[in-house]
């Protein structure tokens, strides 16, 4: 189940999108995920599922994984393609079985929802497996910096942000361990009624919660006697790179907009 | 000689208002020169651990002064005095803030200020320093606990401290991981004359100190070179610490009547007086 999952997964490698700066990815993901709701007619749904196409082709992850990876939003992409064909009742009756009448109008709905669901799903996919949880992080902390007038602590937010990405596969350990542990002791994880198995979770939650707490506080410690204070004076050890790949892909989105604008109804 | 840390008379009571409750750490006094390496042993709830907050400034001293580089320890200088301070502490995976090796390296340097250029030549150096510059980009589930404490050394270095303090660093290692986090140690001490203060209950990493400071209930007991502090002998099995493997062997070899020319701390001390007592015979 976890392997196949790939929310978050982030799969290294060195192709085009890989090389963009977080910064841009944010910003165009971000103002791709707008862009989408100017398609209205096939023309400009056809022209953003063939441009998010290109993108995959150039992220060079391959097709495969991304689908594969993706079948639990299928199953929540057809709901709603049903939900659409069924309940719109607009246009001409395609077809009618019993009660059920499929129109016109809601065949079109549901192919074109479902396509802007599709290809906000693998953008924001895409995102995530070319970039590094950390990269994401710093270009966070980076677009983020003006609201530090309005007293946001853009930078505390970050840096929490990093150590929990950062103790994650440490906790999992941690997790793992315990639970060998609680096993050699007796207690079933795997089996028995649902209301027994949540119960067995508590003796593995406890010790969990404690080592992190621990954890927190050992960290705290460290961190303190290395000299952190906080935001102020501090210097950047990553650096972000702002090349001509971010402005072309900027630009290539801004052509996009201009081009939907033009096409739609 | 250059005096890097002192106490004087310190003492402090994690209660202080009921005196009844005995002081974590009573009147004690010692201090470490530049290019020296320092031992404090004792077994838990010797005050090992209190000394070390003193020193860093987690906490400060009820009674007594603590010295880092020559001024007095206060709110004020604390944080001068913590970047003259590396500190390794005893989880490897707890002090690690990074997300990558050389995340964690810089993490020190950033705290300071140390413009962008400087931070890359540091951290490549202190890393190469440790032999982990193979590393840069790991992650730390990635690595062993003998690597993590090299890269907690590493990111102590980096800020070229004053003073290096292991606060046991080497009690949740393996073996392996024990010898490869002391071999760095002290090679650093060869190639840079690191001053290093160690606080442990393993005995065998106090056997590489210049002094040992052997504490007890809060107590300075007894101070002096590794050989002296050793030949306390039962003392120190009775307050709860083990002789080294070799003097344990020697002192085997002498009750079942191998003659011996004296306390041996290594194991090739040992083998060497095994050889040459039986040859004179």
């Amino acid at each position: 189940m976890m392997e196949k999952m790939i929310f978050g997964r982030y799969i290294p490698g060195d192709s085009f999108v890989h090389r963009l700066d977080p910064r841009s990815k944010l910003v165009f993901v971000f103002a791709f995920i707008l862009v989408v709701f100017l398609a209205n007619n096939i023309i400009t749904y056809a022209l953003l599922l063939a441009f998010t196409l290109l993108v995959i082709l150039m992220s060079r992850i391959r097709v495969y994984f991304l689908i594969n990876g993706l079948k639990p939003v299928m199953i929540l992409l057809v709901f709603t393609f049903l939900i659409h064909i069924l309940f719109t009742r607009e246009g001409d009756i395609l077809f009618e079985l019993g009660f059920l009448k499929v129109y016109e109008e809601g065949l079109r709905q549901g192919i074109f929802i479902s396509i802007r669901f599709l290809v906000l799903v693998l953008m924001t996919s895409i995102l995530t497996l070319t970039t590094s949880p950390i990269s994401i992080t710093d270009g966070i902390e980076v677009l983020l910096n003006p609201l530090k007038k309005m007293k946001m602590p853009v930078h505390e937010l970050a840096l929490m942000m990093s150590i929990a990405l950062r103790f994650i596969p440490t906790l999992m350990d941690e997790t793992d361990k315990i639970m060998k542990a609680q096993m050699a002791r007796g207690s079933d994880l795997s089996a028995g009624p649902l209301k027994e198995r949540i119960k067995a979770v508590v003796p593995l939650l406890v010790p969990l919660f404690v080592s992190a707490f621990k954890r927190a506080e050992d960290l705290a410690t460290a961190m303190e006697v290395r000299g952190y204070r906080g935001g102020e004076g501090r210097t950047r050890y990553r650096q972000l790179k702002w090349d001509w790949r971010d402005t072309t892909s900027l630009v290539v989105l801004a052509v996009m907009t201009v081009l939907l604008v033009f096409y739609r109804n | 000689m250059t005096e890097i840390l002192s106490f004087s008379n310190v003492s402090f009571s994690y209660t202080p208002d009921s005196p009844e409750h005995r002081k974590a750490v009573q009147n004690v006094s010692f201090s470490i020169n530049e290019g020296e390496w320092i031992a404090i042993v004792g077994h838990n709830g010797s005050g090992k651990s209190t000394m070390v907050k003193l020193v860093s400034g987690l906490l400060f001293p009820q009674e007594g002064e603590v010295r880092v580089m020559r001024n007095i320890l206060t709110e004020e200088n604390l944080w001068e005095a913590r970047s003259n301070i590396g500190m390794v502490f005893q989880n490897p995976d707890n002090q690690f803030v990074g997300a990558t090796v050389q995340d964690d390296v810089a993490f020190a340097l950033e705290n300071s200020g140390v413009p962008y250029k400087d931070m890359v030549e540091r951290v490549h150096s202190s890393l190469e320093q440790v032999k982990m510059d193979k590393f840069l980009n790991h992650e730390p589930h990635h690595l062993s606990g003998g690597q993590k404490q090299r890269v907690a050394i590493a990111g102590a270095l980096a800020m070229r401290p004053k003073l290096l303090i292991l606060d046991e660093a080497t009690s949740m290692l393996d073996p392996q991981g024990r010898d490869e986090v002391l071999k760095t140690v002290r090679a650093l001490r060869e190639e840079i004359g690191l001053t290093v203060l160690s606080i442990t209950h393993d005995v065998e990493e106090a056997i590489f100190a210049d002094r040992v400071l052997f504490m007890n209930d809060g107590k300075k007991y007894a101070e002096g070179t590794p050989s002296e502090i050793f030949a306390l002998g039962d003392k120190l099995v009775e307050f709860g610490l083990e002789l080294p493997f070799a003097m344990r062997m020697t002192k085997l070899f002498q009750e079942n009547g191998v003659l011996l020319a004296g306390q041996h701390m290594s194991e090739e001390e040992l083998v060497n007086d095994l050889w040459t007592s039986n040859f004179n015979k």
